[in-house]
């Protein structure tokens, strides 16, 4: 049978194995993810089976790999980066956004960037400092690059395949707290599109939006909305750039209401510019204002407080009512 | 400058290995090293300022570098004359043009052009190039049509050139941050077992950025087969090096555990020697050098500065008697390299470049509005589409519109 299951972490680790197999071109590169396999062991065994010509320990600086990804890139490699945590990655944030991202564009198209950048994200697993966040609409913002998270074990194998064969590069968000959350995934299936949201769960009354970790407490939320007779629609959007405006809108002219949640902070967040363009893509359709439920604007807090920072169960629920009493 | 022999070296790298003698003293040797190291740098030089070839067989240093030119003949000197002209003639073309109004900016390389013209003459074809924003003289050498570079500087694009045609990369403007394409690059090279080299340029001012120095560990943790040819003008838009660095810039490769060498930028022999001798140690699995062409940057940083603002009149006329192409012109006539009819037909090639950069530049279309959503993405993306769609729909509300 090609379906197993498995964790988040295995079904990334499987996805990259089957990427090093499929093609030559493909390295890895980042901290620790020969031997060591990565601080999640996301790299697990793939330097011992593909040596360290195509599974690189690099020097601890960020910009140097995402620098000389660029460079391996130009040469016709396809390097997929791990960037060790998420507040790590901004020594490579020059890099990113003033090279890699513009590159195909002042290139008049003739340089192509395949480049996957690999982030472990946002909070919830007791983490200090700059492990914990969740800087994704720091990248959606650029254009050029595209920004997608897995939810689920078959989406992180599916959209890391999806990913490596782009030829834009991708940032590529992680749900560290998910990593261990087992699930089906179907080696042999056909994906959805890599930027297609997906119905995680049908409702009719009122639609909540999220991607990466976040998708699974808005499918708690409607499970326990569902006792209350309330029924909720989980859209997992799976992609911040580009979003899917499309499948947003056909679960809101259907539900008329909308919540959109994510880890990061809520101001000029994914879900501001989600509540803007639906709002004018769905004025006549909306029974309340959209709704966000996020972070708070503020540094992320010490572990002992993220389960208070973090929207929880009972965030999103009084979100989903206070759009209801509209 | 005088040319210093490898003896000056030698004690230095010794005095290093005296580290048993206590923590106390080795800190003492190794700043009374930076201090010998300061008060008398090397500098290779093969051609001096008074067109005279320097006789290398006295030097071991020289003679380290001379016989990667023992094979270059009065017509190649020719070549390296000609080479350097016409960069010069097109570079102040496009200060012309700019002045004009024809471009938008222009960065000049005027004073630079030995060691932008030697480096980039000992480069083959299969080599691949990084270069700054000033690199004109390298992208001549690599035949790149010189008008294509000035479409940046025009503002109808962001580089006009396909980089893979002349292996011949994008100009980067933000300092520095070519240096790790380059060392990325030359990661692949070596991967692919091929044998060429790749060669990263930058500035005096670059050598502060992180990506420098990462680009240094890099390359060095992977012995990649690039040369980091450092363009030390002496000054850093209104920085002089000063601001920049404490010891003599090619002294830092020894700190990555590479070689450094400074060259006379000025000296187009002695940049063609040390490039090669560069090159050649990456074809062969050496790794990475950084060559420090000592030279001056004889303009403004750009045409947006002034520079009597920041610097003197008396240091800028030294530097004139340094001058690149009048020490090989006074070497081309006192050995009888040439006569006055190449320095005659040279003068009218030079005219009419000059005529064909004015007319193309002037010809130049802006580009079509559209363009702004053009190759935005390899892939497409959905949002870029909308709006493409959208702003063309609202161009077309217009009366007349398309």
């Amino acid at each position: 049978m090609a379906i197993e299951k498995m964790s988040l972490a295995k079904a990334l680790n499987e996805s990259l194995r089957k990427a090093l197999e499929t093609d030559p071109k493909v390295l890895i590169m980042g901290e620790d993810v020969g031997k060591l396999g990565g601080v999640f062991r996301i790299t697990d065994g793939l330097q011992k089976d593909f040596g360290e010509e195509r599974v690189i320990d690099t020097p601890l600086a960020e910009s140097g790999i995402v620098g000389t990804a660029i460079g391996l890139a130009l040469r016709g490699y396809r390097p997929v980066v791990e960037i060790q945590f998420d507040g790590f990655v901004f020594p490579a944030y020059d890099q990113i956004v003033t090279q890699l991202a513009k590159m195909h564009a002042r290139a008049l198209g003739k340089i192509k960037m395949p480049v996957v950048i690999r982030i472990p994200y946002a909070g919830g697993i007791g983490a200090v400092e700059h492990h914990s966040e969740s800087p994704e609409a720091l990248f959606a913002h650029v254009p050029g690059l595209k920004v997608v998270s897995p939810s689920n074990a078959s989406d992180a194998y599916w959209m890391l395949q999806q990913a490596i064969l782009s030829n834009d590069p991708v940032i590529f968000f992680e749900p560290k707290r998910r990593y261990w959350d087992k699930g089906e995934v179907d080696v042999e299936a056909i994906p959805e599109a890599l930027h297609a949201s997906r119905v995680a769960r049908e409702g009719s009354d009122i639609t909540l939006a999220a991607y990466g970790p976040m998708v699974k407490v808005c499918l708690e939320a409607a499970a326990a909305a569902a006792e209350e007779g309330k029924s909720v629609e989980v859209v997992d959007l799976r992609s911040m750039s580009p979003v899917d405006f499309d499948g947003i809108q056909a679960s809101v002219e259907k539900t008329r209401r909308l919540v959109v949640v994510h880890e990061a902070p809520v101001f000029l967040g994914v879900g501001s510019e989600i509540a803007a363009r639906i709002t004018e893509r769905c004025f006549y359709h909306l029974e309340a204002p959209v709704l966000r439920v996020g972070g708070f604007h503020a540094p992320y807090p010490p572990a002992r407080l993220e389960d208070e920072y973090l929207p929880g169960l009972d965030r999103v629920l009084d979100a989903v009512d206070r759009s209801l009493a509209y | 400058m005088t040319v210093e022999s490898t003896a000056a070296r030698k004690p230095r790298r010794s005095s290093g290995t005296k580290r048993a003698a206590g923590a106390a003293s080795a800190r003492k040797t190794a700043a009374a090293t930076a201090q010998t190291q300061d008060a008398v740098p090397q500098l290779v030089q093969l051609l001096t300022p008074e067109g005279d070839r320097v006789d290398a067989s006295n030097s071991a240093e020289l003679a380290e570098f001379a016989p990667f030119v023992a094979d270059i003949t009065t017509e190649d000197l020719r070549g390296l004359y000609r080479d350097m002209v016409l960069t010069r003639r097109f570079d102040g073309e496009a200060t012309a043009l700019q002045r004009q109004g024809e471009l938008g900016l222009w960065a000049s390389l005027l004073g630079q052009e030995a060691a932008q013209i030697g480096s980039a003459r000992a480069l083959n074809d299969e080599d691949y190039v990084f270069p700054t924003y000033r690199e004109h003289g390298v992208a001549w050498c690599r035949g790149v049509d010189p008008t294509n570079l000035l479409g940046m500087f025009r503002g109808v694009n962001h580089g006009g050139w396909d980089p893979t045609i002349n292996n011949f990369h994008l100009y980067t403007i933000v300092i520095g941050s070519q240096t790790l394409h380059a060392t990325g690059y030359a990661m692949g090279v070596a991967k692919d077992g091929a044998d060429s080299a790749v060669i990263a340029y930058f500035g005096d001012g670059a050598s502060s950025q992180g990506d420098v120095a990462e680009a240094f560990t890099f390359s060095a943790v992977y012995n990649s087969p690039v040369v980091f040819f450092c363009q030390n003008n002496q000054w850093a838009i209104s920085e002089p090096t000063e601001r920049q660095m404490r010891v003599p810039l090619y002294q830092r490769a020894q700190g990555f555990g590479f070689p450094g060498v400074r060259v006379d930028g000025n000296d187009v022999l002695a940049c063609l020697a040390v490039t090669r001798w560069a090159l050649d140690r990456a074809r062969r699995g050496e790794g990475p050098t950084l060559v420090e062409a000592f030279t001056y940057r004889m303009g403004a940083h750009t045409t947006s500065d002034d520079p009597t603002k920041y610097r003197r009149d008396e240091e800028t006329a030294a530097w004139e008697a340094k001058d690149p192409i009048l020490r090989l012109r006074t070497h081309l006539l006192a050995s009888g390299g040439a006569d006055e009819a190449f320095f005659a037909e040279l003068e009218v090639e030079s005219e009419a470049l000059g005529k064909r950069v004015r007319e193309a530049v002037r010809a130049m279309p802006d580009p079509d509005t559209m363009a702004i959503f053009e190759n935005v993405y390899a892939d497409g993306h959905a949002l870029v589409d909308e709006e493409r769609a959208q702003f063309a729909a609202y161009l077309a509300s217009f009366e007349g519109g398309e």
